[in-house]
């Protein structure tokens, strides 16, 4: 058997005083794949990119050993090497592909510069030679009209079609290591889907050994041979994917497990039918001028879309990016304005000019935690600061005592008002939001994708915490997501949208039963299975 | 993807138009200065050398008996074709004026900016890419030390230093470039150096940070990924996207000179600008006022404009948007 094209022993990376990764020891297999999975701050990045030397924080601290072997090339140690001998493997034995295709190519150079650069470094090919080689990796990867493209610019692209670029600039030197850290984390489910396979096939003809980052256990299922779990810069767990997932040794790897968005969970209980309608929504249009250099165009964000919300229920509405669920959200908020259609909440209007004491009655809690509450304010006050607005509560309490109400409803200690953002977790901050909304005593609450940047553990502890306030305070639900297994959790109806358009609005357990249209079954068939891709394979 | 000539054509266009634009509200407000001065221009123009006569035929010849609409119109007609009036002062147009100053004042701003860049950006790229060491601390604090000096302060502290003790160079006075090229080089190095320190302590800052916002971007990143030589990934990948912020203050900073740096110019007997609207000011003639003004904004501009079209030079996303 000949030897691991990554040997990691005793990796430990210190930044100041303070060990954050303790003491890795993981190999990579030739054209094997190594999944490391683990939450925020389980340092599996600074991992894998301080065992490949790649890492340039200021005041950190790598010992211990890291050792690339590339067949008769030899061996490498890539901890403490110089930055010269680093130079020559980066790019050529080892490719690395990250996680924000948006970010991570240079806006300013063409797809054919960002990839013949490691060709003329590693290979010295001339630059009509590199040219060349461009252009079969940008074909080797699937990019439509390759020729065309290799005169593009990274903002031509769509999100997809650049991390294609980035697995196509990896690959640029037929490195025998791929490092990917989390390359579909910013995808759609869909595009998350093709790459998925796009680099399986490159592995399976290049025979490749990769490193595959991912928070996500449904991925590392679909990509890993062996899995390695990461808390807190501890390998919990090391094995066979199968296994792991078969049987989980570690309470910490069934935690995740269990914690993952799975599809087939049973949805929330069953509403009062006699609750009448809360929201109504018909032929809503939303168009936004865009302004180019060629003219005036508008975007078509929403497209004559209706719909209606049962009081106390919950209507998921999913799709992709650019779907325009969001403007959905921001039309019944204020925050955007139709072109045409009506909303009435309880038969009053909503849309244009709304009275306040009607405009309190939707709230919405936001995606990022970490953007959606001012740092300069102390969470109490961020929660009071609509209760002032409003002039409430109106039945003589004071707004402290209201505040430590809602923090108990949110499961948060009444101290907490006196934290800042910065002094909170994620799941804490996004407690905070939701106590922040609900201040309003809202009838609608609208959640755009209020649980998409949380650690799995902390997103099930989040839904389990909204649909308790659902079914205590009657509330209904705008439940906007990207993950059609969270929506299944948290929705008595569901709404499929596609550039702006409708495709199909069901009851949610027909939905998920008989997906009627295509394109919600290939949202559906893009879903990571639950079982491990290698389970399937061995046993057929 | 190249650009087609018609699309380079739309893109000049569309700047040039908003150039108009701006250059139209700022004829407006320069025509609106005169008629919102408090009192009689006239009248304080002609100070004590007052008499009705004087009076009346300064009035005609500046045509400020006229209805207002008439005036502006008359205002925008004469100054679209060179025409800003004469002084209110020595009765002697005021483009012969502007333009009599002119070369003193692009000799300082040219000399200035070239001075500023030539010390900012070698040290702004430096200290960015040597963040926390002490060569770093030394740029930050000699920068900080270039913005808190008055800029009077640092021409005599020259002065002093350059004609005083050394005698190496004459403390003022101005010779055109076209007469005597040494003798300009020797007059322009210290009012030159003057604006060129100060300019060059604040681009130093502004390129420090925009070097270390770009170094610490994810594409950054990828091109050490690649195993790219040190040279190639700070020059490709991080000064080229350093280089529009850097384009930005660099254009501020040279219509700001162009504009004249008063101070600097009567500390050195500088015949530009800055004094020629200084001595304006002083003595309330206000058609010198509003022709100094009208090319002050004229130049701005112009830079800006030049800029926008080097920023779509270097930035695919402007030209391409």
């Amino acid at each position: 058997m000949s030897a691991p094209v990554l040997q990691v022993e005793d990796l430990r990376v210190a930044i100041g005083r303070r060990e954050i990764v303790h003491g890795l020891t993981f190999a990579v297999e030739p054209e094997a794949t190594l999944g490391i999975v683990g939450e925020s701050g389980s340092g599996k990045s600074l991992t894998v990119l301080a065992a490949t030397g790649l890492l340039d924080a200021p005041g950190a601290r790598v010992t211990g050993s890291s050792i690339v072997t590339d067949g008769e090339r030899g061996a490498v140690e890539l901890v403490g090497a110089r930055p010269r001998t680093l130079r020559r493997v980066h790019g050529d034995r080892i490719g690395f592909v990250f996680q924000d295709p948006t970010t991570s190519l240079n806006p300013l150079l063409t797809l054919e510069r960002q990839i013949t650069e490691s060709l003329e470094a590693h290979r010295s090919l001339t630059r009509r030679a590199a040219a060349g080689r461009a252009l079969e990796l940008l074909e080797a990867v699937g990019l439509p009209d390759p020729e065309q493209r290799l005169r593009a610019y990274p903002h031509q692209l769509s999100g997809g079609q650049r991390q294609r670029v980035m697995i196509a600039i990896a690959l640029a030197c037929d490195p025998a290591l791929l490092v990917a850290d989390e390359p579909t984390t910013a995808l759609d489910v869909t595009t998350q889907a093709q790459i998925l396979e796009l680099v399986r096939a490159l592995q399976r003809d290049r025979g490749t050994a990769v490193v595959w980052i991912s928070h996500d256990l449904g991925v590392i299922g679909q990509v890993a041979d062996d899995v390695l779990v990461l808390r807190d810069g501890e390998a919990v767990e090391h094995r066979d994917v199968v296994e792991l997932t078969d049987d989980p040794r570690h309470p910490y790897t069934r935690e995740l497990l269990a914690a993952r968005p799975r599809l087939g969970v049973p949805g929330p209980p069953a509403v009062d039918a006699d609750g009448g309608v809360l929201l109504d929504v018909v032929g809503l249009d939303v168009r936004f001028p865009v302004t180019s250099a060629t003219g005036r165009s508008f975007v078509h964000a929403v497209d004559d879309v209706s719909f209606q919300v049962r009081r106390g229920s919950t209507l998921g509405i999913v799709g992709e990016s650019g779907s325009g669920k969001s403007t959905i959200a921001h039309v019944l908020t204020g925050l955007a304005r139709p072109t045409a259609g009506t909303a009435t909440l309880a038969g009053q209007d909503v849309l244009g000019r709304v009275p306040a004491d009607l405009r309190r009655r939707i709230a919405m809690v936001m995606q990022d935690p970490f953007s959606s509450l001012d740092p300069r304010m102390r969470a109490g006050e961020s929660i009071a600061e609509p209760l002032r607005a409003h002039r409430l509560p109106r039945d003589g309490r004071s707004p402290r005592e209201r505040v430590a109400e809602l923090l108990e409803l949110v499961d948060l200690p009444a101290d907490f008002a006196g934290r800042y953002p910065h002094e909170l977790s994620g799941g804490q901050r996004q407690r905070v939001s939701i106590a922040r909304a609900l201040a309003l005593e809202p009838d609608l609450l609208i959640l755009d994708e209020s649980t998409a940047s949380l650690d799995v553990s902390i997103q099930a502890r989040v839904l389990d915490l909204l649909l308790r306030l659902q079914a205590e305070l009657g509330l209904t639900f705008l439940f906007i997501a990207h993950d059609l297994a969270v929506v299944q959790q948290m929705s008595h109806d569901v709404l499929v949208m596609q550039r702006g358009r409708v495709v199909e609005h069901a009851p949610a357990a027909e939905l998920f039963a008989e997906p009627r249209d295509p394109y919600t079954r290939a949202l559906l068939d893009a879903i990571p299975p639950e079982r491990p891709r290698a389970a399937l394979e061995r046993a057929g | 993807m190249r650009l087609s000539p018609r699309q380079v054509a739309a893109f000049l266009g569309r700047r040039l138009l908003f150039s108009a634009v701006v250059l139209l509200g700022v004829l407006v407000l320069v025509f609106l200065l005169v008629q919102l001065v408090p009192g009689d221009p006239i009248r304080l123009a002609l100070g004590t050398r007052y008499t009705q006569e004087a009076y009346d035929a300064l009035r005609a010849a500046s045509g400020l008996d006229r209805p207002l609409g008439e005036q502006f119109l008359s205002y925008v007609g004469s100054a679209l074709t060179g025409d800003l009036g004469v002084s209110f002062r020595s009765g002697e147009p005021v483009t012969q004026l502007l333009l009599q100053r002119l070369p003193a004042t692009v000799s300082l701003a040219l000399v200035g900016i070239g001075i500023a860049l030539l010390i900012a950006v070698p040290a702004g790229i430096w200290s960015a890419l040597h963040e926390g060491r002490v060569s770093d601390a030394i740029i930050r604090v000699t920068s900080q030390l270039g913005v808190s000096v008055p800029d009077f302060w640092m021409g005599m502290l020259l002065i002093l230093l350059f004609s005083t003790t050394l005698g190496l160079l004459p403390s003022s006075g101005y010779v055109p470039i076209t007469e005597d090229v040494g003798g300009w080089a020797r007059r322009v190095a210290l009012p030159g150096l003057t604006v060129g320190l100060v300019a060059a302590a604040i681009m130093t800052r502004y390129i420090r940070s925009a070097v270390l916002e770009v170094a610490s971007m994810s594409y950054v990143r990828t091109a050490r990924s690649k195993g790219l030589p040190a040279g190639v990934v700070v020059g490709r990948h991080v000064l080229r996207n350093a280089l529009v912020p850097v384009l930005t203050i660099a254009g501020i900073q040279l219509a700001t000179i162009l504009g004249g740096v008063i101070v600097v110019e009567v500390v050195f007997a500088w015949p530009g600008l800055g004094r020629l609207v200084y001595d304006s000011v002083a003595a309330r003639d206000y058609s010198m006022i509003q022709g100094s003004v009208l090319l002050i904004a004229v130049m701005f501009l112009l830079i800006n404009l030049l800029v926008d079209v080097l920023y779509a030079l270097v930035d695919p996303r402007i030209r391409l948007a």
